[in-house]
């Protein structure tokens, strides 16, 4: 049983990391490397805000969230917008350059000691007993809780919304989508603006749950195959990729070696390529294929 | 009749002074400045080859650590477990390498760009896996001890001695390339490179050289991740992270796609970069506890240069050299 809670926290949190991949590879086809970087800095600008500003959580939560997607909007528009027309290839190697920079900055800004935005809030994090004999933590249950909410959001907005369909549009077809007077580079800035807002959420919770460092910029990297496995483009799928990869790897670290769990989605990730590079649910002729 | 004369002249002229400080320079340059040319060579070898790889066949790799690294640990491997000599590890680690790019190339056979990137990514993470699971496996959790190499009945320790073997492959290296590129490999790889589909047209083997790109220039790279091994003595996984194949990628973006000269301008360029950040942070006033601070400031140096790079001069120093030149010689007609 505990296992299984197990399981649902990890596919939780990659679940929300990889609708932060999925959300701007859909709309733009751009894959971002520096996802994993970017949630880390949204835990970061909690603990400034928790410092300098507000330690009352909801004051602080909001408004690190409100911040992280100022983040995104901007890294679009300073960075991403000026890589329009380039090859995709270029376009990856950007979101790394902004990853290690971002790495950078965060250590010089904030230091590269393990810390605690939860006690900086006040927060507690009791273990909670759902069954009898399986514990979850405070803010592992709250993922869980707000990854369901974050993906019906999704749906809802993507399929009901007129930003949202306008948001597909332009993932299917930019030209056309351009040619009916849809703003792109609204759009883009938008979905980078979305992706960051999610990544910096599950950054955040992850960090009240067990402390901020450098190895967040990992669990973000990890959550890539999961949405690969998926399919890119697709967000029912991120949801089962997570749950494949988070399963996998939860049952290598309580049977084989926990060295390998951290191997286990990237094994995933290459078996995936050799068999079905377009993903469970991914759009077959989208793929940038030879 | 002058002119061609004079020219070849000036030609042997400046590769006889060049050859001269060559052989000069480990005499009087101190210690550091040894260990820092070593450093160079031994990274313009991993450069090349990857230049190879995307520069000219046109398959990204972010895999290159992982390829270093193999070549690393097969040394450190063989000489901890079975004390094999330094003839014996060189060429299996080059046989080792040659089989990971095998393996890494597939992926390129039904992907590209994106996907593929990702997939060399992904294996990276799985050779470093195999690399720390022997460490720890071993209860060798720092790092493996390599002996130097025994030349003729002497070990190789010495600075100056490393200078010449590394400056030699190294130069090996970048002929063999040029011979090779400049061969029916290299204008196969070019084509491959522009238009695979016209590749294909004019009956080049696209799976071929693809494969055979990827398997030469892992093989070179594993041969530089031997190197390092004996150079340094020591062989970690610490030493191969991910950042590393970034700072490759990094080398052939500053020096210049499609150029070799770029990718050893690229080498040094990543090589000094850290040493000047260290220098110069020094000279701020509150060096005292900016010492954990360096590698943040590498870090966040280099990105702001790939990015820099990417989006200002895609064509690297390479490109800026010859828009230079173009202006100098329209500057000088009259």
């Amino acid at each position: 049983m505990q296992l299984a809670v197990n399981i649902v926290v990890l596919a939780s949190i990659y679940a929300m990391i990889s609708c932060g991949y999925v959300l701007i590879y859909r709309v733009s086809r751009v894959l971002n490397l520096a996802h994993g970087e970017l949630m880390m800095l949204g835990s970061y600008l909690l603990l400034t805000v928790a410092s300098g500003i507000s330690t009352n959580p909801i004051v602080a939560l909001s408004l690190a969230g409100l911040l992280s997607l100022t983040v995104g909007v901007l890294v679009y528009v300073a960075l991403i917008r000026r890589m329009t027309g380039e090859s995709a290839l270029a376009a990856i190697l950007v979101t790394i350059a902004l990853g290690i920079l971002l790495r950078g900055l965060m250590v010089l800004l904030w230091s590269a000691q393990l810390q605690y935005p939860g006690q900086a809030l006040a927060l507690s994090n009791a273990p909670i007993e759902i069954f009898p004999g399986t514990r979850i933590s405070t803010f592992a249950l709250t993922t869980v809780l707000v990854n369901v909410v974050t993906y019906i959001a999704l749906f809802v907005f993507l399929r009901f919304s007129s930003w949202g369909i306008r948001m597909r549009a332009a993932g299917q077809n930019p030209l056309l989508a351009a040619q009916r007077g849809i703003n792109l580079h609204a759009i883009y800035a938008l979905a980078w603006g979305l992706s960051t807002f999610t990544g910096a959420t599950v950054g955040i919770l992850i960090s009240i749950d067990s402390g901020l460092d450098s190895t967040m910029a990992m669990i973000g990297l990890k959550a890539f195959p999961a949405a690969l496995v998926g399919g890119l483009d697709s967000l029912l799928g991120a949801l089962l990729g997570s749950l494949i990869v988070a399963a996998a790897e939860v049952a290598t670290i309580q049977h084989v070696d926990p060295l390998l769990s951290d191997v286990v989605p990237f094994l995933i990730l290459i078996v995936m390529l050799i068999v079905r590079p377009w993903g469970v649910f991914g759009t077959r002729e989208e793929l940038d294929r030879v | 009749m002058n002119a061609p004369y004079s020219s070849r002249r000036r030609k042997w002229l400046s590769w006889s002074l060049l050859m001269l400080v060559a052989i000069v320079f480990p005499f009087v340059a101190t210690p550091l400045l040894l260990d820092l040319s070593c450093q160079v060579f031994l990274t313009a070898i991993g450069a090349l080859s990857l230049m190879v790889l995307t520069g000219y066949a046109g398959q990204i790799s972010l895999g290159h650590a992982g390829l270093l690294a193999a070549g690393a640990f097969t040394v450190g491997i063989l000489s901890k477990e079975l004390m094999a000599p330094f003839w014996i590890t060189l060429p299996v680690a080059v046989v080792v390498g040659a089989i990971l790019g095998f393996i890494f190339g597939l992926p390129s056979l039904r992907l590209r760009g994106a996907y593929l990137a990702i997939s060399t990514l992904a294996l990276h993470f799985v050779v470093i896996y195999g690399g720390s699971e022997y460490e720890t496996k071993r209860g060798l959790s720092s790092g493996i001890i390599v002996d130097p190499p025994t030349m003729f009945g002497v070990s190789v320790y010495d600075g100056r001695a490393w200078f010449f073997i590394l400056l030699f492959c190294s130069l090996l290296t970048y002929l063999a390339f040029a011979n090779l590129l400049a061969a029916r490999t290299g204008r196969a790889w070019g084509a491959l490179q522009t238009n695979a589909a016209v590749a294909e047209a004019l009956g080049i083997n696209i799976a071929r050289y693809k494969l055979l790109a990827f398997v030469i220039t892992s093989a070179v790279t594993a041969f530089a991740g031997a190197l390092f091994a004996y150079y340094r003595g020591f062989v970690s996984v610490e030493a191969f992270s991910l950042y590393l194949s970034i700072q490759y990628v990094a080398m052939i973006i500053v020096g210049g796609m499609g150029s070799l000269l770029g990718a050893l301008l690229g080498a040094l360029f990543v090589t000094i970069l850290p040493y000047v950040i260290e220098a110069s942070l020094l000279l701020l006033p509150f060096s005292e506890n900016s010492a954990g601070a360096t590698f943040a400031v590498n870090y966040a140096a280099f990105g702001i240069v790939m990015i820099l790079f990417l989006v200002f001069e895609p064509n690297g120093v390479v490109g800026i050299w010859r828009r230079l030149v173009a202006a100098y010689r329209r500057a000088r007609q009259p």
